[in-house]
């Protein structure tokens, strides 16, 4: 098995930022740069092969808090502490400790009993679920009553096709009077369509109205981005009411694209993983944490989903610039690139430097192309290899000799730009992200002075 | 990016039709169908979308000049990282800290490493750095320094990051000093702010060209901008700038005039350095009259009673501020500029300490003793500061602690210890700011001794947050082992205040861990 990407022998310690990106808001960030220190820490220490870490943390009490991490999942973590976020300070704190490196932790120390019994109880059921082996299928326990189970799914569908016919009607009624109305105060349909849709049971033609409400509201040229996105849910609808004349990978996408999500059924994929970037993005109510990655040996670049409810962190974390060996299977759909973590074989190890990427154009001729598998795709990953950060009258952009993308208006103005900026210091840098009809969003940095520093851009 | 151009029109409608139709209704633009219309922008959409290409090239931006400093050490980048990212955090609530050290306390000190060690800043953490320093104006000098040519290029394109190109960050673009030609049209052209740091510059290289580069253009220079010049030949004074000076003398704004004889009685054999002993030594006597049982000196005071015309020539201020009396007012301002060479001669052959041990007459000492703090601050006189500080009306900490920058580092340092082993820690904390760190090991036991007799009297470790802070930062990271002892929780007396035991185990390990800390990043930045 090759190993391109992968720096082998190197220790597989986090940098600061990585463990920090774990922090579930800016409180627990600082207090847990606070613990990241050998003052308060006992009985540290961490296995040499950098699967866990584990210490004793003195806290405001007279017994000190067991904090244990498994660092070969998402990373997983045991606190015997009150507090209720995740991960806690103190495991924040521990693993700066760790990511610090300096001599506090030390490996190969004999693991503490409490410890010890977190990390076995923690991979016992993992053992008796189904093993993956390269090209396998993890077998899922299905349904306890198949009838019932395909009576409730023919309820659902029926209830989508009602909202979506409802959803048709309003879009010809809007055309009807004319889209310009939509700008008038108080005009609120959006909402109650919005609400209409959760009703029947389709997310994905829920979260779409709600975006179509915020377009009036986003600035010059919005009329033609609210026909562009009227027309593209209209499309939805039509490919839904008649899902049964499509092919199935198109239908796959259509049924994901409406909020009917099938359990991630591809075969697992094996390879070195090389986590490309990781951002939240959401509202009060729930986190949606994406987090791409490249197989170093298949190519394929695929995208992890991981949500979390009111204020607390998404579970799954991996760090940026880390390469895993682990299993990954893909959700069905032509064009997916979604893919559920099925196991991880080993800690990250650090990676060599950025993945194979190419140029603007073919950046932009690939979404392109992928808008054939799926019309209503807004960005698809790229690198880009030797590209400058430029400004100009109407904005910034990312140029090679091969043309210019400009960069989406949240991208240009997040503080992350300007390590873009520094990184490239007016000479071509490698950068990961999202290219669409937008923009680019450049999500990573990597500059030729030092390709093995991953430098996350959000 | 530049929508594909279709040949054909997609769908049954034009999409110049089809927007004016949907944005005010099909209803009022004839005919249509809305599903045909929608049917129609959906194809257009999606093929708009499909052919998007790259867009126009635009010009490029200057690259950034090249640092050609060494690279930081991986472990102290992490560090930097992690140092840059506790910035933001907020101090804990109460006066009680824990038992974790503040990071954000410590960033200063890794700079001023780094810098030593010639690294340069990594570029990733080159946004962080310069938000550091817009926010810390004491974090400036330091983090521009760090942040390098790369920094500046960077500060230029951000408008909040503006403070970077004012002041001495200019120096990145100064010419070498020995090239003539260049310093010449960078004097006569540059900007102001470039101006003082190449003045600087040169001045550090050879004080008496700056002083010419000074002169050939001192007539035509703003009066503001003339003081700023001015105060520029502080660094490298010497006998040799005495004529420039006395020019300086007659100049049309009084805070001129006001800094040249500042300086000038700085050196004590210039010539206004002498008028100003002449007439600080009519002002004082010796007296042996007033007691005829023994060799009982005292010095006898007699202010001057009137400030003429030469007195404000040589920078005098007439008028006191409010509360002052005119003629203390001016003996101040006499001693002050007289040079401290002057009074052996003039009174005795007496030592610096002899003569601040002579009684003063009439309620003078107080004056005359706070004038010759300042002399010999102003001198930086080692041996009138010695006398000074031992002297029982030399009360203001603030004094003490400017004469004690005269002193060598090491006496500095025997001179607090000692101050702290008498006196406690309550009034030491001006004293500890001016000694060098790390602090020389008897200087750093006293501290800790005093600490723990402050611990062992039952009082909150917070009462002493002030130089608990400056420990942190200060003591010399090889005291750590020797703290451990203290960070045992010790049995609580009966006297103490209720959980103090407690509370001082905390600081104590919080001292520790800082301590260790500290060790660590220099250990980092040290590596190859």
């Amino acid at each position: 098995m090759s190993r391109t990407g992968v720096r082998m022998g190197a220790r597989a310690r986090w940098t600061p930022e990585q463990v920090l990106a774990l922090a579930p808001d800016e409180a627990s960030s600082s207090a847990g740069s606070r613990l990241g220190v050998a003052g308060p820490w006992s009985e540290t220490g961490c296995s040499a092969s950098g699967e866990a870490v584990w210490g004793r943390c003195k806290g405001s009490g007279s017994t000190p808090y067991r904090t244990v991490v498994d660092l070969t999942g998402g990373p997983a973590a045991s606190c015997d502490c009150p507090s209720p976020k995740f991960p806690c300070k103190h495991t924040l704190g521990l693993l700066l400790l760790w990511a610090g490196d300096d001599g506090t932790v030390s490996e190969g120390e004999a693991v503490p009993d409490w410890a010890e019994r977190w990390l076995t109880g923690r991979r016992e059921p993992a053992a008796e679920g189904g093993a993956v082996t390269g090209g396998g299928t993890a077998t899922a326990a299905g349904p306890a009553d198949p009838e019932a189970a395909r009576r409730r799914a023919e309820r659902r569908a029926a209830r989508i096709t009602a909202g979506a016919r409802e959803l048709e009607q309003r879009l010809a009624d809007l055309v009807r009077g004319g889209l310009a109305s939509a700008e008038q105060p108080g005009y609120g349909v959006w909402e109650e369509t919005a609400a209409r849709m959760v009703d029947a049971q389709a997310p994905g033609l829920a979260a779409r109205v709600r975006e179509l409400g915020a377009i009036p509201g986003s600035g010059a040229g919005w009329p033609l981005r609210l026909l562009e996105e009227i027309a593209l849910t209209h499309l939805l609808d039509r490919a839904w009411l008649s899902l049964d004349r499509l092919p199935e990978p198109l239908a796959a996408t259509v049924r994901t694209r409406v909020g009917l999500t099938a359990p991630a059924s591809g075969p697992a994929v094996r390879d070195h993983w090389q986590v490309l970037a990781q951002y939240d993005t959401g509202d009060a109510k729930l986190t949606t944490r994406r987090i791409w990655l490249h197989g170093t040996e298949t190519g394929r670049t695929a995208l992890l989903l991981s949500f979390g409810a009111a204020g607390r962190a998404p579970q799954l974390a991996l760090p940026v610039g880390a390469v895993l060996d682990a299993a990954l299977s893909a959700y069905p759909g032509a064009g997916q690139v979604r893919a559920e973590l099925v196991e991880q074989f080993s800690a990250p190890v650090p990676a060599a430097g950025p993945p194979p990427g190419g140029t603007t154009a073919e950046a932009i001729a690939a979404y392109g192309g992928a808008l054939r598998d799926d019309p209503w795709l807004d960005a698809r990953p790229a690198t880009l290899t030797g590209v400058v950060p430029v400004r100009t009258d109407t904005g910034r952009q990312l140029q090679d000799a091969a043309g210019a993308l400009p960069l989406t208006p949240a991208a240009a103005n997040r503080p992350g730009l300007w390590r873009l900026v520094a990184l490239s210091g007016g000479a071509p840098v490698t950068v990961f992200g999202e290219c669409g009809h937008q923009g680019f969003t450049p999500l990573t940095c990597w500059s030729p002075e030092d390709p093995t520093e991953t430098v996350p851009l959000v | 990016m530049d929508p594909a151009n279709t040949a054909h029109t997609a769908g049954a409608m034009p999409w110049e039709d089809l927007v004016p139709a949907a944005l005010l209704g099909t209803d009022r633009r004839g005919g249509a169908a809305p599903e045909a219309v929608l049917d129609a922008a959906a194809v257009h959409t999606v093929r708009r979308r499909a052919g998007l290409r790259a867009g126009a090239v635009a010009e490029p931006p200057e690259a950034a000049p090249p640092d050609e400093r060494a690279r930081l050490p991986e472990p102290a980048r992490r560090r930097l990282g992690q140092l840059l990212a506790g910035r933001a955090a907020p101090a804990p609530a109460g006066g009680r800290r824990g038992a974790a050290p503040d990071v954000a306390e410590l960033l200063p000190q890794w700079l001023a490493a780094a810098g030593r060690h010639g690294y340069k800043a990594p570029a990733s953490a080159l946004p962080a750095l310069l938000d550091a320093a817009r926010a810390r104006t004491d974090l400036r000098p330091l983090a521009l320094a760090f942040a390098g040519p790369r920094g500046l290029w960077l500060a230029r394109q951000n408008p909040e990051w503006r403070f970077a190109l004012r002041g001495a960050a200019g120096g990145a673009a100064l010419p070498p000093t020995d090239d003539t030609e260049q310093v010449r049209r960078l004097w006569d052209e540059g900007l102001f702010a470039e101006r003082v740091a190449l003045l600087a510059a040169v001045r550090a290289e050879a004080p008496g060209a700056a002083r010419e580069l000074l002169a050939s253009t001192w007539a035509t220079e703003r009066a503001e901008d003339r003081l700023m010049f001015l105060d520029s030949l502080r660094a490298g004074l010497s006998d040799a700038d005495e004529d420039f000076l006395e020019t300086a003398l007659t100049d049309r704004s009084r805070n001129v005039r006001a800094t040249a004889a500042g300086l000038l009685s700085a050196l004590p054999a210039s010539a206004l350095a002498a008028r100003m002993a002449d007439r600080a030594a009519s002002c004082i006597a010796l007296d042996r009259t007033g007691d005829r049982t023994g060799d009982r000196s005292a010095l006898v005071v007699e202010a001057p009673h009137e400030c003429d015309a030469a007195m404000q020539r040589d920078g005098m201020v007439p008028t006191p501020p409010p509360g002052r009396g005119e003629r203390s007012w001016w003996l101040g301002q006499l001693v002050e500029s007289a040079p401290l060479s002057c009074w052996p001669a003039r009174l005795g052959g007496r030592s610096p300490a002899e003569i601040v041990a002579l009684p003063v007459a009439d309620d003078w000492q107080p004056e005359l003793h706070a004038a010759w703090c300042r002399a010999a601050v102003r001198q930086g006189d080692a041996a009138w500061s010695r006398a000074l500080l031992g002297s029982p009306s030399t009360s203001s900490l603030a004094e003490r602690a400017k004469l004690l920058a005269t002193l060598e580092e090491d006496e500095r340092a025997d001179w607090v210890a000692g101050f702290v082993s008498a006196h406690g820690l309550s009034e030491a904390f001006q004293l500890l700011g001016v000694c060098a760190v790390p602090w020389a090991g008897p200087l750093g036991r006293a501290v800790v001794d005093a600490l723990d007799i402050a611990r062992d009297a039952g009082s909150y470790p917070w009462s002493f947050s002030g130089v608990m802070g400056l420990a942190e930062r200060c003591l010399d990271p090889a005291a750590a082992p020797q703290l451990e002892a203290l960070t045992t929780l010790a049995t609580e007396s009966e006297d103490a205040s209720p959980g103090a035991a407690g509370y001082w185990s905390e600081a104590f390990q919080r001292l520790v861990s800082t301590l260790r800390l500290r060790a660590a990043m220099h250990a980092e930045l040290a590596a190859p």
